[in-house]
């Protein structure tokens, strides 16, 4: 571990599709064990940010590092898991539950063994984490939407990674399994691990959150707000308004500066 | 089967249909997961065209239809990589390149070249040599080997490629070793199949074997068994009906497809109600 425990350092991010600035001028610095809440209206780009921290956006401007490294000469991969927006969907060949939470187990450096004894019982837990450990035999594609989106965390549960990014990990989940989440959240933050949510509805992870970062808010600079969440329950319900109402209230100073 | 056996010929053939067999769905399975099921169709026209290149050059058909093909697997990658629209577009122009760079070489070669390119079409028995069967033997050993070490990686990137490069997997990479590992398949399925069908034998066993399975491998697996049954039996019955083989071995496929869409609906029943 780096001496200041600087897991993500992002400077000067740019990133621009057709000419139109997604992101303009991001800084951020993220710390080993920070729980870093990313809001924004849609559009503000806040897919398109994960997705440059983690090397599957070329930025046009700008530097990452992650874990003291440039993005270019990162290698240590199996240290960060993501859990996709995205539903896998309709499979055109049948893929199982375990099969999608052993997936996230396959590296480059192990093409040469057998999975191990430690990665199959890391999905295991995972799967009992997320409580379908019974419907491991099952089509992934057979299972309902929110279903899915937990065996999507289970995978990336299972990775055990110092750095976990969720992009809108409580989409399509009901309030029971929203708690659910929230508690395993929980669990892993106590181990100390860098958790990165991006999210509409902060109400059942709040708690949690250290650290709000909110883009969209202004024209020559992405992000909006950084810091840690203001007042309790203020990004709750419509939180179009009320991101303007913490951008007012708050110079948009905190993190690091250029 | 006696009689059929004490041909060189027919032995030769045999194993060749059965090493088409074994290796053509394993990598069908992963076409069709990233929903490149034409890919192989393509690769078959590239090959053609090596087939027609080695007539006019007087060269050996398999080495110049397997250089030909692996140079279309590069090819049709890097058009796919370039602009994201074009993949169906890039297929077409291998198809359309291949078929007719095949034909117009042939035409142009001495000989009766261009009647024995009818043998590679749709497959034919005698046309397996000896040394051939080294050939093809060592192609797909070396396809079982390369699924052997890749095969995990190259099932991440059909199931997401975006997760797969955040697990530090060579996306890239991989896609093009699948175009390779098809043009390989359609290099040893050439002389018993056919260029034309020989991609049947990817996908047909894969689509059969997925409507009762509910996991990548063992949809891989009973995909490989439908491939076998009907590449060798297929191989058989040609000899017996004196039809191509190409034909009948797609045909029996096939039928095992409908055999299993009528047997998956109480299976899937059942499980639905179990569930």
């Amino acid at each position: 571990m780096l001496m200041n425990n600087s897991v993500i350092n992002i400077e000067r991010l740019c990133v621009e599709f057709d000419g139109e600035h997604v992101l303009e001028d991001v800084n951020i610095e993220i710390m080993a064990g920070e729980f870093v809440a990313l809001l924004g209206p849609n559009g503000s780009g806040k897919t398109t940010l994960i997705r440059a921290i983690l090397g599957l956006e070329h930025p046009d401007h700008g530097k990452i590092t992650l874990f003291g490294t440039t993005l270019k000469r990162f290698k240590d991969w199996h240290r960060i898991a993501l859990v996709p927006q995205r539903l896998p969907g309709a499979s055109s060949i049948p893929v199982s539950v375990w099969e999608t939470v052993m997936s996230g187990q396959i590296r480059p450096r192990s093409r040469w063994r057998l999975f191990s004894r430690s990665e199959k019982m890391s999905a295991t837990q995972a799967l009992k984490d997320v409580d379908l450990w019974d419907r491991r035999r099952d089509r992934l594609d057979a299972l309902s939407g929110g279903q899915q989106r937990r065996v999507l965390v289970a995978r990336a549960l299972a990775c055990q990674a110092d750095i976990l990014v969720m992009d809108e990990p409580t989409a399509g989940l009901d309030s029971a399994n929203v708690a659910a989440l929230s508690l395993l959240l929980a669990g892993i933050k106590e181990q100390g691990k860098t958790i990165i949510v991006v999210t509409h509805e902060l109400d059942d992870i709040e708690h949690l959150v250290t650290r709000a970062i909110v883009l969209g808010a202004s024209k020559h600079q992405s992000v909006g707000y950084d810091g840690p969440p203001p007042v309790p329950g203020v990004f709750a319900h419509d939180h179009h308004h009320h991101h303007d109402a913490i951008i007012d209230k708050t110079p948009p100073v905190v993190g690091m500066q250029p | 089967m006696i009689a059929l056996l004490d041909f060189d010929f027919m032995r030769r053939a045999l194993v060749a249909a059965a090493l088409v067999g074994l290796i053509a769905p394993l990598i069908g399975v992963f076409l069709v997961q990233r929903r490149l099921a034409l890919l192989g169709d393509g690769m078959g026209h590239v090959a053609l065209m090596g087939v027609g290149l080695a007539f006019l050059l007087g060269t050996a058909p398999i080495p110049t239809a397997m250089v030909t093909a692996v140079l279309g697997a590069f090819l049709i990658e890097f058009i796919r990589n370039r602009s994201r629209t074009a993949g169906d577009v890039a297929l077409a122009l291998l198809f359309y390149g291949g078929i007719a760079g095949g034909v117009l070489f042939a035409s142009l070669a001495p000989g009766k070249a261009s009647s024995s390119l009818n043998s590679y079409l749709f497959g034919s028995l005698s046309t397996v040599a000896a040394g051939d069967l080294w050939a093809l033997g060592i192609l797909a050993v070396s396809v079982l080997v390369i699924l052997a070490i890749f095969g995990r990686e190259l099932f991440a990137v059909c199931l997401d490629p975006d997760i797969a490069q955040v697990q530090g997997i060579r996306v890239r990479a991989m896609s093009t070793l699948m175009a390779v590992l098809a043009a390989i398949v359609v290099v040893v399925g050439m002389r018993v199949v056919g260029l034309l069908l020989v991609s049947a034998i990817m996908i047909v066993p894969v689509a059969a074997a997925q409507q009762l399975t509910r996991s990548f491998r063992t949809t891989a697996v009973i995909a490989v068994i439908i491939g076998l049954i009907s590449s060798i039996t297929g191989l058989a019955g040609s000899f017996y009906i004196e039809v191509p083989p190409g034909p009948a071995i797609v045909i029996l496929a096939l039928g095992c497809f409908a055999v299993l869409a009528i047997v998956a609906v109480p299976i899937r029943r059942r499980r639905k109600e179990l569930a």
